[in-house]
């Protein structure tokens, strides 16, 4: 049968059926092809959560807080992270950012680390079972110790404690780990100043001690 | 030959403010009475204390050691005793206190003696590097970076150019001036012998700004005095002046001037072949190595309008800062702050305790007229200044905005990192807006993240961890406690079947415990006719002398006696009415066991010679067997039963093969086959109750032999009847042994079942087990219940041959009584014990391995070896 034969409009449809096929069939093969294993955007979002397994999101651990947030859950649930990690998921996800949910906690000022009192500890272990960073040393009816670099300051240590020996101690300033500190922003008492107005400081202490 | 300037970009031209410091001449100031050492004098690991509280110490005495290879060695600067190591203040732009050592001195000055080198060209690259090491140097242009280190470069960067830096750029200091004049002939040489550690670069550059001509005279003079004397390298030495602007003595901004090459972002000059040294590092590494002189001293600029006097200072490493400024006439009431450096990129101490550190290059107590504090800062009104002023082509205004928003990939982006933090933009700023702060303060927040970034991924990777281990640890002991559930499983599985090959085996386990009581039970009917048969006898014989004694006696004895024989004669009747009830129990549930062939009623006579009510009892049981046996509803009933039996059979076998999720379908339709069986038997027994009444037309009517029946309807017809028959102890038994049965199969099937099945299985092998207790304990119970009657037993030992059912059962079960009783009694001890230790044995084996494989269940099998071992003393004893 002559192929010229054929009605236009067949000859159209099975142009077009053919072509269907064949570009399916090519897009059939990439999506098998250069399938991407996993959720990159879980894996995205974990790296950007503080990793101190605190469960104070009501997940037990930042990675399923991770799938959560993934599928759909608020941003705003990490105290450990604080505003910073809400605004860095926020710009991940391309969303507004939130304020910090208050009802999992408040943003620590500084980072703590969990201090063992040594010779109140009666060495019963349950602290350690309780770490989920390993970050305490110890075994049973022996005394325990944090390492220090190692604990995310998570707490959750504290409430197992049967004698109450664990205590969180703010990470002390030293000098590995001190930083300049921002300027204050521009103060609103400065803003009617103007650049020539420079005044002597004693001209400037005084009116502060009139003040 | 002339080098080639090339020009700094940006820069800034500050007030120089150096001839202050240059009026009067360098001096040595005199030694404090402490001298305090922090064990951080430079950058990287903080050394560690080597002495003692209490040592003493010499001058040029190590007193810590480098603690590691990014670290530096610190040396006593002067004879004493080590009086602390605790934190003082250190001059830290933090203005936290730090370790330090502290020395009291004793005024001697006493010092080590130095090991100098005759020859240090002459020595190799490694030995030279661990004497800079030891010798505890580090940059003294400010930095402090461990001078062994960079002078140590990676192995494959090729270095073509030395650059030693006397740029000395910023404002006030003239401390590598005063040095350069002081010490020329030293730089000189030092440098030579850097390029020979260098592996002999190509060009040895002394880069001098031009605002010190004297320096810079000094230095050349030097350089074509030293050119006689042999110096390697010498000649390749250049000194190098260009125009004096801020901030070309940085390091990156020298080598962009001497050699038009730019440090990569984020490089190090090794990595383009360059490596610099501070001029008054040079002079200091040429005292290490070639007199064996340990950085103990450097020469420091103390200026300020708060001193009376300003100049240079050659100061003990470890003079407290308000001891070196005392020297001078410092008026601290006039001073504005303590600068540690100059003014563009020092920072103020808080404690003018600080000491002297390797570093110090400078301390500046500026009056107020001097310094004014910073102007409030305005608003940025993007005048672009800044941009032009930065050397390092950044642009800061962009940064200043990131670094509020705190964006750090902004900032990052835009190169904050690249930043000297010279002070250029904040010096030009129109606005007065500190950049520099907003920068450092930036980069110090992006390390910190960088390194909670770190700490993070390190948190992620323990804490995943530690799941695994958790999940492993789970795992190997789920797997442990299933090796342990099959081992005992096979043991189970073993008994189960060394029970049900030989039942006549001592009983391994429950199972067979109870069949082997249900065995010994099943003699027990004819034993207790016996008992009754005897008492029966004993009463009658009492009954005939009573009445003998009776007959020979007179008078009131005659009374007495008489009442006696009346006694007996009751006790008589009572026996006999017992026994009878029994009998008449037994003819009911014999003619299932007996031979069928002797229940034929037809053979049998009513004339049996009992005594007392002879006829009767066995006649009516007999009638009531043939009643039974032609009533049609009871037959109806039996059918049903034996269907129903069939079907419950069925359904078990089902039940016990089906999947688990089917089974509790199965077990329900088990369950309601039961009830249906339960009721069935009820309306039989009401059936059998009102058979009684029809005794008499019944007497007439023949049995049936179910065996000799052709007819299968007609003998299923008689064995339904036989089983209707039985007795109850004797439905028991046949449960109890289909029980068995059942469990036997139930366990091989467990024994054999997948292992998801197994828990299943065993609980129903669990439940079997319940049953056949259940079962057991009916039994006893039942021959609980026949126990009275065996008084009333009447002897028919006399009657011979055995005429009906009744009498042809009671006949047997006195044969087997009989034959139990032929064995002896020590005969019957013996088998018990041998089997009990057999028992024994067996449940030691069980232990041992039980011990061996670390089971569970250990406790349980000791606790059933100690009751069997309990058992066998018993009887031992017995």
């Amino acid at each position: 049968m002559d192929i010229s034969s054929l009605h236009p409009l067949v000859l159209a449809l099975l142009v077009l059926g053919g072509l269907a096929l064949v570009f399916g069939a090519i897009l059939g093969f990439a999506a098998v092809r250069y399938k991407i294993e996993g959720n990159p955007i879980v894996d995205q979002i974990d790296n950007l959560l503080p990793q101190t397994q605190c469960g104070q999101c009501g997940h037990p651990g930042c990675r399923p807080y991770a799938e959560g947030i993934a599928n759909g859950e608020e941003i705003n649930k990490c105290p450990p992270g604080g505003q910073d990690t809400i605004n860095s998921i926020a710009d991940l996800l391309g969303v507004d950012a939130p304020e910090l949910d208050a009802e999992h906690g408040t943003e620590s000022e500084l980072p703590t680390v969990a201090y063992i009192r040594e010779d109140e500890c009666i060495g019963c272990t349950k602290c350690i079972q309780a770490c989920p960073m390993d970050a305490i040393l110890g075994a049973a009816k022996q005394m325990h110790t944090v390492i220090a670099d190692e604990c995310t300051g998570c707490d959750l240590c504290v409430e197992p404690c049967p004698v109450d020996c664990i205590e969180m101690r703010e990470v002390e300033v030293t000098m590995q780990n001190w930083k300049w500190q921002l300027p204050s922003p521009l103060a609103a008492v400065n803003s009617d100043i103007i650049a020539s107005d420079r005044q002597t400081p004693q001209e400037t202490k005084q009116e502060d001690t009139a003040a | 030959m002339s080098q080639l300037i090339y020009p700094l970009r940006g820069g800034v031209h500050p007030p120089e403010n150096k001839q202050q410091s240059l009026q009067s001449p360098l001096r040595r100031l005199a030694i404090p009475r402490e001298l305090v050492f922090p064990l951080a004098q430079h950058i990287g690991a903080p050394a560690k204390a080597v002495v003692e509280i209490g040592d003493r110490v010499l001058a040029g005495q190590m007193i810590a050691e480098p603690n590691g290879p990014f670290s530096a060695a610190i040396h006593a600067s002067t004879s004493g005793t080590v009086s602390a190591i605790e934190a003082r203040p250190i001059p830290h732009a933090s203005g936290l206190w730090g370790d330090c050592i502290v020395v009291a001195a004793d005024g001697k000055d006493e010092s080590i003696d130095f090991e100098g080198c005759e020859n240090p060209f002459g020595l190799d690259h490694e030995a030279l590097i661990e004497k800079i090491r030891h010798a505890g140097i580090a940059g003294m242009g400010g930095a402090g970076f461990p001078s062994a280190v960079k002078l140590n470069p990676p192995p494959n960067s090729n270095i073509d150019t030395l650059i030693i830096n006397g740029t000395e750029c910023e404002p006030y200091i003239t401390a590598d001036d005063v040095l350069m004049q002081e010490r020329s002939e030293d730089i000189i040489r030092g440098c030579t012998l850097l390029a020979h550690i260098l592996n002999s670069p190509d060009r040895i550059l002394i880069g001098v700004e031009d605002n010190k001509p004297k320096a810079i005279a000094a230095l050349e003079q030097s350089l074509l005095k030293l050119a006689a004397e042999d110096l390697p390298g010498i000649d390749r030495v250049q000194v190098v002046s260009f125009p004096t602007k801020y901030p070309s003595g940085g390091e990156k901004q020298l080598i962009q001037i001497l050699t038009g090459k730019e440090v990569p972002s984020g490089g190090l000059p090794a990595h383009i072949g360059i490596v610099v040294q501070n001029v008054g590092t040079t002079v200091a590494i040429w005292e290490a190595i070639k007199h064996g002189k340990p950085l103990i001293e450097r020469i420091t600029t103390v200026v300020g309008e708060s001193l009376k006097e300003q100049g240079n200072a050659i100061v003990k490493l470890g003079s407290p800062s308000q001891f070196v400024l005392e020297q001078f006439g410092f008026q601290e009431k006039s001073c504005a702050r303590l600068i540690a450096g100059g003014p563009m990129m020092g920072f103020s101490l808080p404690d003018s305790r600080a000491p002297i550190v390797k570093t110090s290059n400078c301390l500046l107590v500026p009056s107020h007229q001097e310094m004014p504090d910073p102007a409030p800062a305005q608003a940025c009104i993007r005048c672009g200044h800044c941009a032009q002023a930065c050397p390092a082509g950044l642009l800061p205004q962009q940064l200043y905005w990131y670094a509020q928003a705190k964006e750090h990939d902004r900032l990052l982006a835009h190169n904050l990192m690249d930043c000297i933090e010279c002070g250029a933009c904040s010096f030009v700023c129109p606005s007065s807006i500190p950049l520099v702060q907003y920068y450092r303060a930036s980069k110090g927040e992006i390390r910190q993240a960088e390194i909670e970034k770190e700490k993070s991924d390190r948190s992620r990777q323990r804490f995943e961890f530690r799941q695994k281990r958790i999940e492993r640890a789970e795992a190997e002991k789920e797997a442990k406690r299933l090796a342990r559930k099959k081992a005992a499983e096979a043991a189970k599985a073993k008994a189960a079947a060394n029970a049900g090959t030989a039942k006549t085996a001592p009983a391994a386990d429950p199972v067979a415990a109870a069949m082997a009581r249900v065995q010994a039970q099943q003699s027990d009917p004819a034993e207790q006719l016996a008992k009754l048969e005897r008492a029966v006898n004993n009463a009658r014989n009492r009954l005939n002398s009573a009445e003998e004694k009776w007959q020979q006696a007179e008078g009131d004895q005659k009374a007495k006696l008489e009442s006696r024989f009346k006694q007996a004669q009751l006790r008589l009747q009572d026996a006999e009415s017992k026994l009878h009830d029994f009998k008449q129990q037994s003819a009911g549930e014999n003619p299932a066991t007996s031979n069928p062939a002797t229940t034929n009623p037809a053979s049998a006579k009513p004339t049996a010679p009992l005594n007392i009510d002879s006829d009767d009892p066995i006649e009516r049981a007999k009638a009531k067997a043939q009643q039974r046996l032609s009533m049609s509803p009871l037959e109806k009933a039996e059918n049903n039963l034996s269907s129903l039996n069939d079907r419950l059979k069925k359904a078990q076998e089902k039940a016990g093969e089906a999947d688990d999720d089917k089974r509790a379908a199965m077990e329900a339709a088990v369950e309601k086959l039961k009830q249906k069986k339960a009721a069935l038997e009820k309306e039989i027994d009401e059936l059998k109750a009102q058979a009684p009444l029809k005794e008499n037309t019944a007497t007439a009517e023949s049995p049936i032999d179910p065996d000799s029946i052709e007819d299968p309807i007609e003998r299923a017809k008689a064995k339904a009847m036989q089983r209707l028959n039985m007795s109850p102890a004797e439905k028991l038994q046949n449960s109890l042994q289909a029980l068995q049965t059942r469990l036997a199969k139930a366990e091989e099937k467990a024994a054999t079942a997948d292992e998801d099945k197994r828990p299943a299985m065993q609980a129903a092998v669990e439940k079997l087990q319940e049953k056949i207790k259940t079962v057991e304990q009916e039994i006893a119970e039942f021959k609980a219940q026949q126990e009275p009657a065996k008084p009333a037993e009447s002897t028919n030992e006399s009657s011979g041959v055995p005429l009906d059912a009744a009498s042809a059962a009671i006949e047997k079960a006195k044969a087997k009584a009989a034959a139990q009783a032929q064995m002896s009694d020590s005969e019957k001890h013996a088998a018990q014990i041998e089997s009990l230790q057999q028992r024994i044995q067996k449940a030691q084996q069980r232990l041992d391995k039980a011990i061996e494989e670390g089971n569970d269940n250990v406790d349980a099998f000791r606790l059933g070896l100690e009751k069997l071992q309990a058992k066998l003393k018993e009887l031992e004893s017995e």
